[in-house]
């Protein structure tokens, strides 16, 4: 990968990132035409003084659609930087950013939100704070559990990981066929699937400062997390501080992770299949993986929105069905795709 | 440079290494040889701080290795170690760029000199011609070589290997040994083929039981007595022909 074909790449992925953003404002209940949409987007940035469209259109131009979207980008590409990031932590290619029980520990904070009533006095904003609290909860334990004589071991926290997840997702099922009120138990059911209808532009603020801090302490750090791939002790002997690595990586990660499920649910596949379909095309150093991992993850969860939303209009589709459904069979085509070796090494 | 000094470690219920204490001299080729077992790598993972001693001391320059920073230390010390398990893929340039790591900060790029650095150790060992081969595509022997450029690629003044030539065919094992020995560093190899150890090491640590048996030149240690003792071998040492060097036979009544 020369650095031109690497800039053109990244050059192509913001072009289709926009246009990808631009088509989904377009599309719903209400049609807009490409025009107003950029026209509603520099008035209200206060570089067009007027525009054609009208009031209703610029409400849901702008109101409606448009923190949707963004949102959706900010949490696809946060959710394919820590896919990555955490497939190096473990060395291992079936990593995804919930391995380390992110997402059972958000869902018995939301399903406790929504079945039990928990934290109501925080009003509207209930649910995500607890699913973060229950998320980094969640990933406190892995850590401890993982921890042996001050060292983290990796199988350790991977197993840690399945444990607590299962343990969580007992609690949330439980939570889940003892509760009485039909509407509560869709709820947490349309929560754990992930869903960006509850996007404002007052809430987008937290998820992307998360999302630009962490991406680029991991660009920084590119170099620690190609090492990391080598295996721990060459790691080491390359000057990589590891056990402080792994926890910044951890704490990072988690957090990013933590903020993005509390506001989308927890959102399953693209964490998972955009850092390997990076790979395959750019190779696996990590100065490039990290980038391409954003905008590709970006570019993947706006379509998969904008498709959870027309499917079945005018309900909609939880946005995991969308990513499983569409994302399952990229990776099994991948799967059966001889040169793409998924970190097997031979 | 490097010293160890009474160094011991154990794990619970065993012990591996037992007081040890030898020290490498600046440019010396320093073979360890003991059968399987006699903490060969155990050692040379605490020499290079991935394990750590339970006591005794490991000193470079007189200097404690606890009490350099991680990337001081890599400046000095690079390890060639048995694992090679490159997950996913990366070419061979940037696998040995990766050797320019401990000399990076947080937003250092690649300059000009890190490419003139990790071009010559490409060609040191033998890799340049497959700079932007992937690393899943090569043999095995090109893999070796290639994580010894990485190793070069440090610029360190210790070279550590362990075990080198495994898996090496014999071409690719000469091959490797005559590119180590020509390095102006000092090198400290685990070897198991005591021939090879005899050809090319200036000095031979010979390990038996977590312990430093004995310590000497190749002519001093290869003796009939301290094989049959430490590797419970009849040999014949005799002279290779053609290099003049020690050269051993062995033999089982078979």
């Amino acid at each position: 990968m020369t650095k031109t074909r690497f800039t053109l790449l990244i050059g192509a992925l913001v072009v289709g990132l926009l246009a990808s953003m631009t088509i989904a404002v377009m599309v719903g209940s209400v049609d807009i035409t490409p025009r107003f949409i950029w026209e509603v987007l520099f008035f209200k940035l206060g570089i067009l003084i007027e525009t054609d469209a009208s009031n209703a259109q610029a409400v849901i131009i702008w109101d409606i659609r448009f923190p949707r979207i963004v949102l959706a980008s900010i949490v696809g590409a946060a959710l394919a930087i820590c896919g990555a990031a955490i497939q190096a932590l473990v060395k291992n290619s079936i990593a995804d950013p919930y391995i380390l029980g992110v997402s059972s520990g958000a869902s018995v904070g939301a399903a406790s939100v929504i079945l039990l009533g928990a934290f109501s006095v925080l009003g509207v904003y209930a649910i995500s704070l607890a699913a973060f609290l229950g998320a980094i909860f969640a990933v406190v334990t892995v850590f401890f559990l993982a921890r042996v004589n001050g060292r983290i071991s990796v199988i350790r926290l991977l197993l840690a990981g399945i444990a607590v997840s299962m343990v969580l997702s007992a609690i949330t099922n439980f939570m889940l066929m003892m509760s009485k009120q039909q509407g509560g138990i869709q709820a947490v059911m349309h929560w754990m699937l992930g869903s960006l209808a509850g996007a404002k532009w007052s809430n987008l603020a937290i998820p992307f400062f998360s999302l630009l801090l962490v991406f680029i302490l991991l660009l920084m750090n590119y170099r620690q997390l190609n090492a990391l791939l080598l295996g721990e002790e060459t790691a080491a002997t390359l000057g990589v501080n590891l056990d402080r690595f792994r926890i910044f990586i951890i704490l990072f990660v988690s957090l990013l992770t933590g903020v993005v499920v509390a506001v989308s649910g927890s959102i399953g596949f693209v964490g998972l299949i955009i850092p390997h379909i990076v790979r395959m095309m750019v190779g696996s150093n990590y100065k490039m993986v990290l980038p391409i991992s954003s905008l590709s993850g970006a570019i993947f969860l706006v379509w998969a929105d904008m498709a959870a939303r027309i499917v079945l209009a005018p309900e909609e589709m939880p946005i995991g069905i969308i990513t499983a459904i569409c994302g399952s069979p990229i990776f099994i085509w991948m799967l059966r795709r001889k040169r793409y070796s998924f970190g097997d090494g031979e | 440079m490097l010293q160890v000094k009474n160094m011991s470690f154990s794990v619970p219920d065993k012990q591996i290494l037992n007081n040890i204490t030898f020290s490498v001299e600046q440019g010396k080729f320093v073979g360890i040889i003991g059968p399987n077992g006699s903490g060969k790598s155990t050692m040379l993972k605490i020499i290079y701080r991935y394990l750590k001693q339970t006591s005794g001391l490991v000193t470079l320059y007189e200097k404690d290795i606890g009490h350099f920073p991680q990337k001081k230390l890599a400046q000095e010390l690079a390890v060639v170690s048995q694992e090679t398990p490159v997950l996913f893929d990366f070419t061979v340039k940037d696998l040995v760029m990766m050797g320019r790591t401990p000399y990076k900060k947080w937003l250092a790029a690649d300059n000009p000199q890190d490419f003139a650095i990790v071009e010559e150790s490409m060609m040191l060992a033998n890799v340049l011609h497959l700079e932007s081969r992937t690393f899943s595509q090569l043999s095995g022997g090109e893999k070796k070589r290639v994580m010894l450029a990485r190793a070069l690629a440090q610029q360190a003044n210790i070279l550590i290997l362990d075990e080198p030539t495994n898996h090496l065919d014999i071409e690719h094992q000469y091959q490797l040994m005559d590119l180590v020995k020509d390095l102006p560093i000092t090198i400290v190899a685990a070897l198991h083929d005591l021939n090879l150890a005899a050809g090319y090491c200036d000095i031979l640590l010979v390990m038996k039981d977590g312990a430093l048996y004995m310590e000497g030149t190749p002519e001093q240690v290869l003796t009939e007595e301290t094989l049959k003792e430490v590797f419970h071998m009849q040999a014949g040492v005799s002279k290779n022909p053609f290099t003049k060097k020690l050269h051993l036979f062995f033999y089982t009544n078979y």
